[in-house]
């Protein structure tokens, strides 16, 4: 599904907003293909729900333009525009029943009492919530709510829908469930999802595509795949999962392939990330990637300074000449040699498992 | 129970068990306070008058007959209904309305507006709706007086202003009257909003601007109905003393524009007054307020049922 590039259903184009001299977000340009199921993550106060604001028209943008299958929608009201939002605190209207909830969109787009509540009969189906259908939102557990919310912004079949992270207040159990069946919504509907979270695992379970921000400004987009094995930069490499950062000194890179000198003298070629220049940089390489051997076979040579045992696996933290650390995680398989505390041994990794990352 | 909170129900719950001792106090102040004088006056109601004010213990339905009807209740000819002292309630009834709209009118925005405000700057709002009240009613009531004449400031302005040609005649008519209980009882409508609209959720009409809804329909359908325990709280404790007030009756709507209030407090004063019909006055407008109140519970239970 990445590799279709399809139409594109929300274009930003060198969006930023800004509250007096604070800038939430800096020259942000993305564009979010029809039907795709989209993540914006970012750690908290990076600037996600601002740019969801943005589009659904709550806040105006300082720069740029926001365009919804070609039409720029910056100046349409939020009543106008053909977006539905799930907001993060559901926003229910307290005073109507579940069904009067869903119906409240399709009788403001001028649908008859009766076509409205058929419709909303259709969309409480789908989210499950039939035998619920006359209750009041204050009657509902937490889950129940997340999905009136989401049926009320699904019912006008809208070209767009926005969520706020819509699963952070559901417990793990139940915020597994409804990531499912989010998904399986968003397949069902074909309506293109733009999707919020800080949550990683989230994003990368459940997202065509992801595009990572800090601090207001865009990092990387791609895949989950890409995101995870591909980082750009620091941020991104250190933000989804977890990585070890090397410090390095680039010779030169040629055709997207870097060669440089690792802490110890051993020379390494390894993928660059586009961007990346020479002189001093960093390699990032997942702990899973990291195998242990002799200290004479070692890419990198140092001593075991802690064992955390996880059971399924082990983190290895390993303290080099130089004094970084670099974690690596042993499986607990039989057959697997875990080293002893103090012990010197040779750490490994294989080019594919290494990216230079923009420094 | 009418006007708790959804969580009301689950509070008293808890507090079950310990319930009686707890709530002594609250009983022994509502005893003393509210239904000893009730009753005192519900006794004296029944007894009868004594010229040069005060009663003589001697029970009789008299002071009722006087309200009600014109030629004795229990003489020998055919009863008439007396109209005068039905036609004073009526017409306080209709002016208390009308004051208690007007307080709406202003009252709703100005609740809105200091709501709205940032924190810090709410409370200086709220003071300076409070100030004016610092200073007896009395006073403020024949400050009103003065600013509304004929030749007073008001019209001065108006007439400065080149916006009227002769003076508009406020003073003793009803407008003056319904004026007057709204400067009276204004902060009484705000309040209680203002508390309502400052709970208020706005992340709600974000949403019913997402689906579709205009700024009217989100007002109409969403917002007034989730202020409304506001609403209706403030309705009440402007309609309640508007109704049984005198001050601005007497001083501002003149003798045509009389109020029970007024009615009853004239029995009290003086010799020419008539305690009993005074207290069975009191009795009847208490009576019709509790009748307002409790049809307003009963529809608060249906609806939250
Ligand atoms: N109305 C505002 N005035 C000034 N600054 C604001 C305003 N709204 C948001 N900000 C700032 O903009 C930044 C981005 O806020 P935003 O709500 O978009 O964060 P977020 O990425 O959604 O975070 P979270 O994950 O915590 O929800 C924050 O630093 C916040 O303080
Ligand atoms: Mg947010």
């Amino acid at each position: 599904m990445a590799e279709d590039q399809g139409d594109i259903a929300v274009d930003i184009d060198h969006v930023t907003k800004r509250y007096g001299d604070f800038t939430a977000l800096a020259d942000v340009s993305l564009a979010i293909r029809s039907n795709e199921f989209f993540t914006l993550l970012g750690p908290s106060g990076c600037g996600k729900t601002t740019l969801l604001r943005c589009i659904a028209g709550f806040e105006d943008i300082t720069l740029g333009a926001i365009r919804l299958y070609g039409d720029n929608i910056v100046d349409l009201p939020p009543n106008k525009r053909p977006v539905n939002t799930v907001f993060q605190q559901y926003a229910l209207f307290p005073h109507m029943d579940v069904t009067r909830n869903v119906m409240f969109g399709l009788l403001r787009l001028g649908q008859s009492e009766a076509a409205a509540r058929k419709r909303a009969g259709e969309v409480l189906d789908l989210v499950q919530l039939t035998q619920f259908a006359d209750r009041l939102p204050a009657q509902l557990s937490g889950g129940q709510q997340q999905r009136v919310a989401l049926a009320r912004a699904l019912a006008p079949n809208p070209k767009v829908l926005l969520l706020d992270e819509p699963l952070s207040a559901l417990d793990l159990k139940l915020r597994q469930a409804v990531r499912l069946e989010l998904q399986q919504i968003q397949q069902e509907t074909g309506i293109t999802f733009i999707f919020v979270t800080h949550d990683q695992e989230e994003a990368l379970t459940m997202s065509d595509r992801i595009a990572v921000i800090s601090d207001g400004r865009l990092q990387q987009i791609g895949t989950a795949r890409d995101i995870y094995e591909e980082p750009d930069n620091k941020f991104v490499a250190d933000f989804i999962g977890e990585t070890n950062l090397i410090d390095v000194t680039v010779a030169g890179i040629d055709n997207g392939q870097a060669t440089c000198t690792l802490p110890g003298g051993n020379h390494f070629t390894c993928p660059a990330a586009q961007g990346a220049h020479s002189g001093r940089g960093h390699l990032s390489v997942r702990p899973e990637r990291v195998s242990l051997s002799d200290p004479a076979q070692g890419l990198l040579t140092g001593t075991v300074s802690r064992l955390i045992y996880l059971g399924t696996d082990m983190h290895v933290d390993i303290t080099l000449t130089d004094g970084e650390v670099v974690t690596a995680r042993v499986q607990n398989s039989a057959g697997t040699r875990i080293p002893a505390m103090g012990e010197t041994i040779g750490l490994n990794f294989e080019a594919g498992a290494a990216r230079l990352l923009i420094d | 129970m009418a006007g708790l909170g959804p969580t009301g129900g689950r509070a008293a719950r808890t507090y079950a068990g310990r319930g009686p001792l707890l709530i002594l106090p609250a009983w022994v102040i509502i005893g003393i306070f509210l239904v000893l004088p009730i009753l005192i006056m519900a006794t004296y109601s029944f007894l009868t008058k004594e010229f040069r004010g005060g009663v003589i213990w001697e029970p009789t339905l008299a002071a009722y007959d006087q309200f009600f009807f014109d030629r004795g209740l229990f003489g020998d000819e055919q009863p008439k209904i007396e109209w005068t002292y039905i036609l004073i309630f009526w017409r306080s009834i209709w002016q208390a309305g009308l004051a208690t709209l007007l307080c709406l009118l202003i009252g709703f925005p100005t609740a809105w507006f200091i709501a709205t405000r940032p924190a810090h700057s709410r409370t200086v709002w709220l003071f300076l709706i409070t100030v004016p009240y610092w200073v007896n009613l009395l006073i403020r009531t024949i400050s009103m007086k003065f600013l509304i004449r004929d030749n007073g400031p008001m019209n001065q302005w108006l007439l400065n202003a080149g916006l009227i040609d002769e003076p508009i005649h406020i003073i003793n008519t009803n407008l003056a009257v319904q004026l007057g209980l709204f400067y009276s009882y204004l902060p009484f409508m705000v309040l209680p909003i203002y508390a309502a609209v400052e709970r208020y959720n706005f992340a709600l009409s974000e949403a019913a601007a997402d689906l579709y809804a205009s700024r009217w329909v989100t007002l109409t359908q969403v917002i007034i109905p989730v202020v409304k325990p506001g609403i209706i709280a403030g309705c009440i404790l402007v309609f309640v003393p508007s109704l049984g007030a005198f001050l601005a009756p007497d001083l501002l709507g003149g003798a045509k524009n009389f109020m029970i209030g007024s009615l009853i407090e004239e029995q009290f004063k003086g010799a020419a007054g008539n305690w009993p019909f005074g207290a069975a006055a009191a009795m009847i407008l208490l009576s019709m307020v509790l009748i307002v109140l409790i049809v307003y519970a009963r529809n608060q239970d249906r609806e939250s049922a």
